[in-house]
């Protein structure tokens, strides 16, 4: 008689059914939306107030000389197309690894303050300094950490770190937009403009120069946070059940702490803090992938089509170009809300 | 709910005796006259003492003085009034909100109402071309009730009622809505950002007679209705079943408190733009001070509150000489640790 087990053969077949169909969700989601970037990419290299085919954009994305073309696709769009990739990316990462780590969908980098200590340092940058370029994004970088660090360390000790981090980081960030509220009134008119449009979140303007940072540390922490990302699935179970499972919870917290900081500070450094990227891409990522799986790649993916199709829409969809964070804001507000009636209804950051 | 009562708990014991509160009630009404006087004494001008009863004694008798000092100090009596009179409603406002909400991060600018207000009023200058200050008034009430409301069924849907995270996360959710809207609306209208940013800040130094006439009376029937309120308010903080056998309308106290404490809050916002954290904080200290009894604790938070805005334009305006640092950043500043440690000693729900 064989020795009696636990699961029958059918049930092991079940659950071995069950994590295929997942895996051939999760490639099919993972495919869609790679290639509906990539249509989003082309759209807004082609459309404009010229429309090139996509004969001449690939001629000028080879280094051809196409005539009209080079310029306003090489010079304008590209950067432009890029920006906006790389920013959803690197929002949606840092999103996403957040909301996982604090177990808490609402809980982004956007909503507990720190992408205001990146913005109040790149205001101060643009309009009190007058920097630009590196010093800008080097600038808010290190205010993103610092905020990040000055948070982290308020709420620390005692149980329960998660909820007092939030609203510790809602207070700071309080703060740090009446920093920038202060700096608005001081400017000139003219610096004004310029900031509040860059406060929106906006790809107006993008130079190929601002690109190389942005992609460094797309390729740099992207990397490091999926490397990280068995671990931060870990640690959404809880401190002590992540330690039982060898996680080193400090450590692995402060790495992803630090990335998802940098990829929100270097984005925003760039296009601005277009509003609500990092915090929605999570959780649709989710719901596209379906429960059970990393979500960090498909929120990457999530996050660059928000930010593209945001950015079409706001130049083509209206008789005013609006920039691509005020498209993102008011398309996200009504999915904000019924996330955050969602999330209470389930008790989940009561 | 029982959480968020226990931030008070030192402090909600009965043996703080009425001898304290009358000695804090005394020494509130002297640093209100105190700040008065440093508010009228202090500024990008330095005056002198003289200078300082020439201008006040001029001013009670309504002339002009010739002396520049006197003069620089009449300038800075209307801006002191209306910061007494802000700081008093805000403070009052957030004791009611935390009484009505039972919750100790209840407060207009956390619970996003200041940004509801700023949104109707910048739809009012960019699409009804407002301009006149009843109008800027009546939207901001308009926006900031919905906006309260919306921010309150938000913050307590599901399980547990409003817990202090729920809500602040509700808030700051919808702040972070509204201002997408608000750069919407403000960024292809360059002359209305132009007017508005001044707007955004939370300032008293606008202040006019004129503009703190339409508000007064809110203000007045506000702060009156509110101390009305305050033994039906300490039934509530019982919690509602024993409220309702003490004879107290659980329902009807609650909307009357509530429409008092945005009103209070709406009507400072219409004048002097939104100024955070003062509702949050004052309310904290006297509860510290002299017990959470709300016959007390209204009453004192709105002196409190008046010292508070008083002293924090005073500081703005010498810190930033010759120019000045508006009095809802210097709030800001000091609301923002008040926050932390408040986050720091309520026990919150495991998340």
């Amino acid at each position: 008689m064989p020795a009696p087990t636990l699961i029958s053969d059918a049930q092991l077949t079940g659950v071995r059914d069950a994590r295929l169909r997942r895996e051939r969700r999760r490639r099919i989601a993972l495919s869609v939306l790679a290639l509906v970037a990539i249509v989003l990419m082309g759209a807004m290299l082609m459309l404009g107030n010229t429309i090139y085919s996509p004969a001449e954009v690939i001629g000028v994305i080879l280094g051809q000389d196409v005539p009209g073309a080079s310029f306003t696709v090489g010079t304008l769009r590209i950067p432009r197309a890029l920006s906006a990739l790389l920013a959803g990316i690197a929002f949606g990462v840092a999103g996403s690894t957040f909301q996982t780590m604090l177990r808490n969908p609402l809980a982004s980098p956007d909503v507990i303050g720190i992408t205001s200590g990146a913005s109040a340092a790149a205001i101060l940058s643009l309009i009190v300094l007058g920097w630009g370029g590196g010093a800008t994004v080097t600038l808010s970088l290190v205010a993103g950490i610092a905020t990040a660090v000055v948070i982290y360390v308020a709420a620390r000790g005692g149980e329960s770190t998660g909820g007092r981090l939030i609203l510790i980081g809602i207070g700071v960030g309080a703060m740090l937009d009446a920093v920038v509220a202060y700096l608005l009134v001081r400017a000139d008119v003219y610096d004004v403009a310029v900031a509040a449009r860059w406060m929106a979140g906006s790809l107006n303007g993008t130079r190929m120069e601002q690109i190389p940072p942005l992609v460094i540390a797309v390729v740099v922490l992207v990397p490091l946070v999926v490397a990280l990302g068995r671990d931060l699935r870990a640690l959404e179970l809880g401190d002590a059940s992540a330690t039982s499972l060898g996680v080193r919870v400090d450590r692995t917290r402060v790495l992803l702490v630090i990335a998802a900081v940098a990829l929100a500070c270097f984005a925003t450094a760039t296009t601005g803090p277009i509003a609500f990227v990092a915090f929605l891409a999570g959780p649709i990522a989710a719901r596209i992938v379906g429960p059970g799986s990393s979500v960090i790649i498909p929120a990457a993916l999530t996050g660059a089509c928000l930010v593209l199709a945001a950015d079409l829409l706001g130049q083509f969809a209206f008789d005013t170009k609006f920039p691509v964070g005020v498209i993102t804001g008011i398309l996200g507000a009504p999915y904000l809300i019924y996330l955050l009636i969602r999330t209470s209804r389930r008790g989940g950051s009561s | 709910m029982t959480t968020a009562l226990r931030a008070p708990r030192r402090a909600s014991t009965p043996t703080v005796g009425a001898r304290r509160r009358v000695i804090v009630l005394v020494i509130g009404v002297g640093a209100v006259l105190a700040s008065v006087l440093l508010s009228l004494a202090f500024g990008s001008r330095p005056v002198s003492a003289a200078e300082v009863v020439e201008g006040i004694t001029t001013w009670v008798r309504g002339e002009t003085p010739t002396d520049i000092g006197a003069l620089a100090v009449q300038s800075r009596v209307p801006r002191t009034v209306l910061a007494l009179l802000a700081g008093a409603a805000l403070a009052l406002s957030g004791a009611l909100m935390q009484a009505i909400t039972r919750n100790p991060l209840a407060d207009p600018g956390i619970l996003g109402v200041n940004t509801g207000a700023a949104l109707a009023v910048v739809v009012g200058i960019a699409f009804l071309g407002i301009t006149s200050m009843w109008s800027y008034l009546g939207l901001a009430l308009a926006g900031a009730f919905v906006t309260a409301l919306f921010v309150y069924f938000v913050g307590s849907v599901g399980p547990g009622g409003t817990t202090p995270i729920k809500l602040a996360l509700a808030g700051a959710a919808t702040t972070a809505a509204l201002s997408s809207l608000v750069s919407a609306i403000l960024l292809p209208r360059q002359s209305v950002m132009d007017e508005f940013r001044f707007w955004q800040v939370g300032n008293v130094g606008r202040a006019a007679w004129e503009t703190m006439a339409v508000v007064a009376p809110v203000l007045i029937v506000g702060a009156v209705v509110a101390i009305l309120c305050a033994s039906a308010l300490n039934a509530l903080a019982l919690g509602d079943d024993l409220a309702v056998g003490l004879g107290v309308r659980v329902g009807r106290i609650r909307i009357i408190a509530a429409i008092t404490g945005v009103a209070l809050c709406a009507a400072v916002t219409a004048v002097a733009g939104p100024i955070g954290f003062v509702g949050l904080m004052v309310p904290h200290v006297v509860r510290l001070l002299c017990g959470a009894d709300q016959r007390w604790l209204l009453p004192l938070s709105a002196l409190g509150g008046a010292v508070l805005l008083v002293l924090a334009d005073t500081v703005g305006r010498v810190i930033g000489s010759p120019g000045e640092v508006e009095a809802g950043i210097i709030t800001a500043f000091l609301g923002a640790p008040v926050l932390i440690v408040i986050a720091r000693r309520t026990r919150m729900r495991a998340l």
